[in-house]
C-alpha cells in the first residue's frame, strides 16, 4: 500500500508569467532566515519565506481585493486591483504576486491604493457589458461585489451600451459570453494549468484582447472536454454553463409528460451553499421533498446506479484479469472507470489510443436513463415517449454526456436533460422555496435508497472504495470490516494527486449466484484469483490524468495497475463545474465530509448489497452483469476523436 | 569648457577590439565585476540600474547554469543608436557579452534581435563564425578556460519584448508579456536560471571599460552619470544622427550641437520619456535628470503638441501587451480623451479625470510599458496647457 504525489508546477504548460513564483519554501521553517518579517498596516507578523504580501494579509485578517487570483491557480498578477504600497517602491505591488524575501512595509489602503482600485473598476466597467438584473451571476459576481465595496457610483470612462460579442452558445456545456469578460485568464489558466487541456488563450493585445479557442472557433468544434471548471472560476458571467431550466420547467407544467429527476450525490453535499449554508451541509432529504413541491413526479437516487455502475465494471474487470492471467490473452489493462464525462471526452481527445482500456460501463446518469425508459416504464405501465428524465448533476459535462447521440439505448433520449446544481438552486428560489427549512422525505421506489457506496461515488476515490468494497466481499467471500475499520477504506481517500493501493486477496470464496446469472462466465470459481495482488489507483483533474497515462505510455508503476479510477475534475464531483460558485480546496474538503458522513449514515454500505439492484437484475437483466441486457443497455462504446476536429 | 558632442561613436570606434576581452581574461572574475562597479557604469536601455550590481547578483546565484541576454530589441520609437553598434561595432557587443559571460558564470549568449533588424542578422552572424574561428568564442576562449557562444534570435515586432522579462518570455517561444518581479531575472530569468538582460549600448561599455580602465570612465560625466552615452537624434533640426555626449550636458548644448536651437520641446526618452519644453532646456541629460536609453526628437516651433501627444498614445494603444488592466484599457481612454480634446469636445474636469488615470496607470501598471506610456501626455498637459486648452477655446466659443 502506497501513496504519492506528483510535483506539479515543474511540468505546467503555463506560460512562466502565469504560473507561481518559484521561491523555494524553506526546507525548516524554524531555521534562522526561514520566517521573515513583514508589517501590514502597522500590524506585524512572521511569516515563511516566499510567503505574498496577499496570504500575510489573509493572516492578519487584513482584507485586500482579488480578481484575477484565485486559490487553485498560479499566480497571474495582471489585474491589479490588489495593489498595495510597499516600502521602498516608487510603484504600487500586486499582493498577491509579491513573494515576500525580505522584511518590508506594506500598507493596504492609502490613497494612491484606493485611487488605483478604483480607476481599475472604471476601466474594468469601461469594457463590461454588464446588465447585473439580468444577469445570472447578480449577487454572485466578483466584480459587482468589488464595486459596491468601492462605491462605484458612476461609469467614469464610459459603459458599453451594446454587446459587442456574439454569445458562443454552440456547446452542450459551457456557454461564453465575452462581453461580460474581464480578462482576468483565469479561464485560461485553469485550462492550461489546472487541467492541462488548453482551450482558451489570450489572443491580440492592447484592447484589443480578448479569450478566445483555436482559431476562435465555436466551443463546441475544439478539444473542450465541458468540464466547466473555467465557469467555476470566472469572477464574472463570462462563462456559465448551457442552461435548460426553460425546458425543464416547461415539461414538469405539462400534465402528459411523466418528469422523473435523478440526482447525484454531490449537489446534495453542496446545494445548500446557493441558500448560505456553510460548505459542508448536506441537504439530501430536505431537497426530495423540494423537488416533488415543483413538481417532479418521481425523485430518484443516482447512487442506484452507482452501485449498477460498480457490479457491472466490476465483472467487466473480473472478466478481463481472467483473459490477462488465466488465457493470457492481450487485453487492455489497467482498466479506466469511465463514470466521468469529462475524463471520457479528454481520452478520446488526446489519448484516442488508450481508449481500449476504458470501461464500457456507462456513467451513472446514463444507465439510469436508459433503465427509466425500459425497466421502469414497464414496471409502471408508462409509454417511455411520455417520460422525461432529468439528471441533477454536479458537473457541465453531463449535458454534454446525455446529448451524445449513441446515448440513446431505450429507444429515445435516455436521459432528456442534465441540470446542475446551481440550475437547481435557482429553480426552488424561483419556486419561493427555501431549502434548508424543507421537511425531509425518502426516494421514491422502485429504486429506493441506495447505498453508502453509491454517494461516495461523489469524492475522488469513491468509485474505487465502492468497487473494492464490493470486490473484496464477493471474491474473497469476506467482511470488507475484517481488513478495514468500519469499511472505511482510507488509503484511496483524500486529494493528493494520484493513490496507489495493493491488495492481496488472502483467500477465496464462493463465485456469487449474481455473477452466475450470467451464463457465459467463462469460470465457476476464484482459484485463478488466489493470492493475487490486486493494485489500483485513483486521480483527480486531468492535469493529473495526463501524468498517469504518460506513466502508462512509458511503462511506469502505474502500467502495472489492474483498475484505475479518473476524475476529470480537482477533487471528483464535489469539485465538479455545475457546483455552487466559489470553489477551493477548503470547500472541496468540506463538501468531501459532508459525503463521507453521508456513506456512514447509510445501514447498507456496499453496492452488490442493494436489494433494488438484486431485483433489477432478477426481475430484468436477469442475463446478469455484463450480460447481453446489460450490454445494450449499460454498456456504451467510445470514439478517437483526437486533437485536430476538421 | 566646451562641451564635446561629436557625430558618430567617436570613442567606441576607437577601441581595439578584444583588448577589453584579453584584459578581462587576465583577470578573476570577482575583479572583472569590481572593474564594472567601479566604473559606475549603469544601464544604457534607460533604466539605468548599475551594471555592476546586476551582475554581482547573477554572479552570485547558485545555479550552475546562467545566461547572459543582449537586447537588441531596439523599438523605442526615435532610437536607432544601437542599429549602428550593430553595423559599425558588433565585435565590442560581443566581447562585451563574453565579458558578462565570465563575470557571471555563463556559457550561453543570446543576442535578441529586433525583427526590423533582420537584414542585419547574417551580417552578425558572419562575425560570429569569425570570432569563433578565431578563438573568441566557443570553448577555451583564448587559451582560457572560459567556454561561452552566443546565438542570434530574432524578435517578431513586438515593442514590449523590449522589456526583459517579455523578452525572456518570448525567447521561451511564449507570448510576449512581462512577468512579476520579484523574482527578477538575474534570479530567475530564461527558462528559470539566472540571467543577465543588458543593452547592446552597455555591452560596448562594458568592452570599452575593460580595454581603457574604469579611471577612464570615471572622469566622463557627472558623479551620478558616468561615461559616454549614445544618443539618437531625430526631428526638427538641422542634424539629426547618432551622437555621442558625456552624460550631464544640458538639452540647451545638446540642441546647439544638432541644430536644434529654435525647438518648441524635446521628446527624451522616446515615447515613454518625458516632453521637455523649452523653459527648461537648461536641464541635464544624466540619470539623476533626465534619464533616457537614448532616444531625443526635436520638436519646432510650428508643431502641434496635442498631435504629438496622439502620436505617442496611438503608438501605447497598438503596443499594450493587453495583460494588465491599467495599460490595456488606461492608454485606450487616454487616446479617447486626446481625441476629444482634439475635436473641442473635453471639458476640463474630463482633462483632470485624465490626469488621474495617466497618474494610476504610472503607479499600478505591470510594467515598464505601462508605467511610462503616460509620461508623454502628461509633461505635454503639464507644460502645454495652454496650447491644449486653447483649441478648446475655439473650438467651443
Amino acid at each position: 500500500m502506497s501513496g504519492h504525489t506528483t510535483p506539479r508546477p515543474d511540468q505546467s504548460r503555463a506560460p512562466v508569467s502565469q504560473r507561481g513564483h518559484r521561491v523555494a519554501p524553506p526546507v525548516d521553517t524554524g531555521a534562522i532566515g526561514a520566517q521573515v518579517q513583514v508589517t501590514i498596516d502597522g500590524n506585524e507578523i512572521k511569516v515563511p519565506l516566499g510567503t505574498t504580501i496577499l496570504e500575510a494579509a489573509g493572516r492578519l485578517g487584513i482584507r485586500i481585493p482579488t480578481l484575477c487570483h484565485h486559490p487553485d491557480l498560479c499566480v497571474a498578477g495582471l489585474c491589479r486591483i490588489c495593489v498595495v504600497e510597499v516600502e521602498h517602491h516608487r510603484t504600487l505591488q500586486a499582493a498577491c504576486a509579491y513573494p515576500i524575501t525580505s522584511p518590508l512595509s506594506v500598507k493596504t489602503h492609502t490613497r494612491k491604493v484606493r485611487q488605483a482600485r478604483r480607476t481599475i473598476l472604471d476601466l474594468l466597467l469601461s469594457k463590461h457589458h454588464g446588465e447585473c438584473y439580468s444577469c445570472f451571476r447578480n449577487l454572485n459576481c466578483e466584480l459587482q461585489t468589488l464595486c459596491k465595496e468601492y462605491g462605484v457610483d458612476f461609469y467614469r470612462f464610459g459603459h458599453p451600451e451594446q454587446p459587442l460579442y456574439k454569445v458562443d452558445d454552440s456547446s452542450y456545456s459551457v456557454r461564453r459570453d465575452m462581453n461580460k469578460c474581464i480578462l482576468c485568464r483565469r479561464c485560461v489558466r485553469t485550462c492550461i494549468d489546472l487541467q492541462e487541456v488548453g482551450v482558451l488563450e489570450a489572443v491580440n493585445r492592447s484592447d484589443k484582447t480578448t479569450i478566445a479557442t483555436f482559431m476562435d472557433r465555436p466551443l463546441a468544434e475544439v478539444v473542450c472536454i465541458n468540464c466547466g471548471q473555467c465557469i467555476n472560476r470566472c469572477p464574472t458571467a463570462a462563462l456559465g454553463a448551457a442552461d435548460p431550466t426553460d425546458d425543464v420547467w416547461r415539461d414538469i407544467n405539462d400534465p402528459t409528460k411523466h418528469v422523473v429527476i435523478q440526482t447525484a450525490p454531490a449537489p446534495r453535499a453542496a446545494i445548500g451553499e446557493c441558500f448560505g449554508l456553510e460548505p459542508g451541509t448536506p441537504l439530501t432529504f430536505e431537497m426530495n421533498t423540494a423537488l416533488r413541491t415543483i413538481g417532479f413526479d418521481r425523485v430518484f437516487d443516482t447512487n442506484f446506479t452507482a452501485d449498477l455502475t460498480i457490479i457491472e465494471e466490476g465483472t467487466e474487470l473480473i472478466l478481463r484479469l481472467y483473459r490477462a492471467l488465466v488465457l493470457k490473452d492481450q487485453v487492455a489493462l489497467p482498466q479506466f472507470t469511465s463514470c466521468s464525462p469529462g475524463w471520457v471526452k479528454y481520452i478520446e481527445h488526446f489519448y484516442p489510443e488508450m481508449l481500449p482500456h476504458v470501461s464500457s460501463a456507462k456513467s451513472p446518469q446514463q444507465m439510469f436513463g436508459s433503465l427509466l425508459k425500459t425497466y421502469y416504464a414497464k414496471l409502471n405501465g408508462l409509454d417511455p415517449a411520455d417520460i422525461v428524465t432529468v439528471a441533477l448533476m454536479p458537473c457541465s459535462a453531463k449535458k454534454y454526456e446525455c446529448n451524445r447521440p449513441e446515448m440513446c439505448d431505450s429507444g429515445y433520449k435516455d436521459v432528456d436533460y442534465g441540470l446542475v446544481t446551481r440550475e437547481l438552486a435557482q429553480m426552488f428560489q424561483e419556486a419561493g422555496i427555501h431549502l434548508p427549512s424543507m421537511p425531509k422525505s425518502d426516494f421514491d421506489d422502485p429504486f429506493g435508497t441506495a447505498t453508502g457506496s453509491g454517494v461516495i461515488f461523489g469524492a475522488t476515490g469513491g468509485v474505487m472504495e465502492a468497487a473494492l468494497r464490493s470486490v473484496i466481499e464477493l471474491v474473497c467471500g469476506i467482511k470488507v470490516e475484517n481488513l478495514y475499520e468500519h469499511a472505511d477504506i482510507l488509503p484511496v481517500r483524500g486529494f493528493e494527486d494520484i493513490r496507489v493501493v495493493e491488495i492481496t486477496v488472502p483467500a477465496v470464496g464462493q463465485v456469487p449466484d449474481l455473477l452466475k446469472m450470467n451464463h457465459d462466465l467463462p469460470f465457476d470459481s476464484w482459484d485463478w484469483l488466489s493470492g493475487a495482488t490486486l493494485k489500483v489507483a485513483v486521480t483527480h483533474g486531468t492535469a493529473n490524468a495526463k501524468r498517469v497515462l504518460e506513466d502508462i505510455k512509458a511503462g511506469g508503476p502505474l502500467a502495472s495497475c489492474h483498475f484505475i479510477e479518473f476524475m476529470a475534475c480537482p477533487g471528483g464531483c464535489l469539485g465538479g463545474g455545475g457546483m455552487p460558485i466559489p470553489t477551493s480546496q477548503e470547500i472541496r474538503q468540506a463538501r468531501a465530509r459532508a459525503i463521507y458522513a453521508e456513506d456512514k449514515a447509510y445501514e447498507v454500505r456496499k453496492s452488490h448489497e442493494n436489494p433494488a439492484v438484486a431485483r433489477l437484475y432478477h426481475e430484468f437483466l436477469s442475463d446478469g452483469p455484463c450480460g447481453h441486457t446489460a450490454h445494450r443497455l449499460l454498456h456504451t462504446h467510445y470514439i478517437p476523436r483526437g486533437k485536430y476536429i476538421a | 569648457m566646451t562641451v564635446a558632442v561629436t557625430k558618430g561613436l567617436a570613442t567606441f570606434e576607437t577601441i581595439e577590439p578584444t583588448t577589453g576581452l584579453r584584459a578581462a581574461l587576465a583577470k578573476s572574475r570577482v575583479d572583472v565585476i569590481a572593474e564594472i562597479s567601479a566604473s559606475r557604469l549603469k544601464g544604457r536601455g534607460g533604466a539605468g540600474f548599475p551594471t555592476g550590481t546586476k551582475w554581482n547578483l547573477a554572479a552570485a546565484a547558485a545555479d550552475p547554469q546562467k545566461f547572459v541576454v543582449c537586447n537588441a530589441d531596439e523599438g523605442e520609437p526615435g532610437t536607432f543608436k544601437d542599429r549602428l553598434i550593430l553595423t559599425e561595432v558588433p565585435d565590442l557587443v560581443f566581447e562585451g557579452m563574453t565579458i558578462g559571460a565570465l563575470a557571471i558564470g555563463a556559457r550561453k549568449g543570446i543576442l535578441y534581435l529586433r525583427e526590423e533588424y533582420t537584414y542585419l542578422r547574417s551580417g552578425l552572424q558572419e562575425v560570429l563564425a569569425r570570432r569563433r574561428a578565431d578563438g573568441l568564442l566557443g570553448e577555451g576562449i583564448l587559451g582560457s578556460d572560459l567556454t561561452f557562444d552566443i546565438e542570434i534570435r530574432m524578435g517578431a515586432g513586438a515593442y514590449v519584448c523590449g522589456e526583459e522579462t517579455a523578452l525572456i518570455e518570448s525567447l521561451e517561444g511564449h507570448r510576449g508579456e512581462p512577468r512579476n518581479r520579484p523574482p527578477f531575472p538575474v534570479d530567475t530569468g530564461f527558462e528559470g536560471h539566472p540571467t543577465v538582460v543588458n543593452n547592446v549600448e552597455t555591452f560596448v561599455c562594458v568592452a570599452a571599460i575593460l580595454a581603457k580602465g574604469a579611471p577612464w570612465f570615471e572622469s566622463i560625466g557627472t558623479d551620478r552619470s558616468t561615461g559616454p552615452k549614445l544618443l539618437s537624434v531625430s526631428g526638427d533640426c538641422g542634424r539629426p544622427g547618432v551622437y555621442e555626449i558625456p552624460l550631464g550636458i544640458t538639452v540647451a548644448e545638446l540642441l546647439a550641437a544638432v541644430g536644434g536651437e529654435d525647438a518648441k520641446a524635446v521628446q527624451i526618452g522616446g515615447a515613454s520619456g518625458h516632453c521637455i519644453p523649452a523653459s527648461e532646456f537648461n536641464r541635464t541629460i544624466a540619470f539623476e535628470d533626465i534619464s533616457t536609453g537614448g532616444s531625443v526628437i526635436v520638436f519646432g516651433p510650428h508643431r502641434d503638441m496635442l498631435h504629438v501627444a496622439k502620436n505617442f498614445m496611438d503608438f501605447f494603444v497598438e503596443e499594450s501587451c493587453g495583460q494588465c488592466t491599467p495599460c490595456r484599457e488606461g492608454n485606450a481612454v487616454l487616446l479617447a480623451g486626446i481625441e476629444m480634446l482634439e475635436e473641442g469636445r473635453c471639458s476640463m474636469a474630463y482633462l483632470i479625470e485624465m490626469c488621474k488615470l495617466g497618474e494610476v496607470m504610472q503607479l499600478a501598471s505591470k510594467c515598464g510599458l505601462g508605467q511610462s506610456s503616460p509620461n508623454a501626455f502628461l509633461s505635454i498637459v503639464q507644460h502645454f496647457r495652454e496650447e491644449l486648452m486653447g483649441r478648446t477655446e475655439t473650438v467651443t466659443r
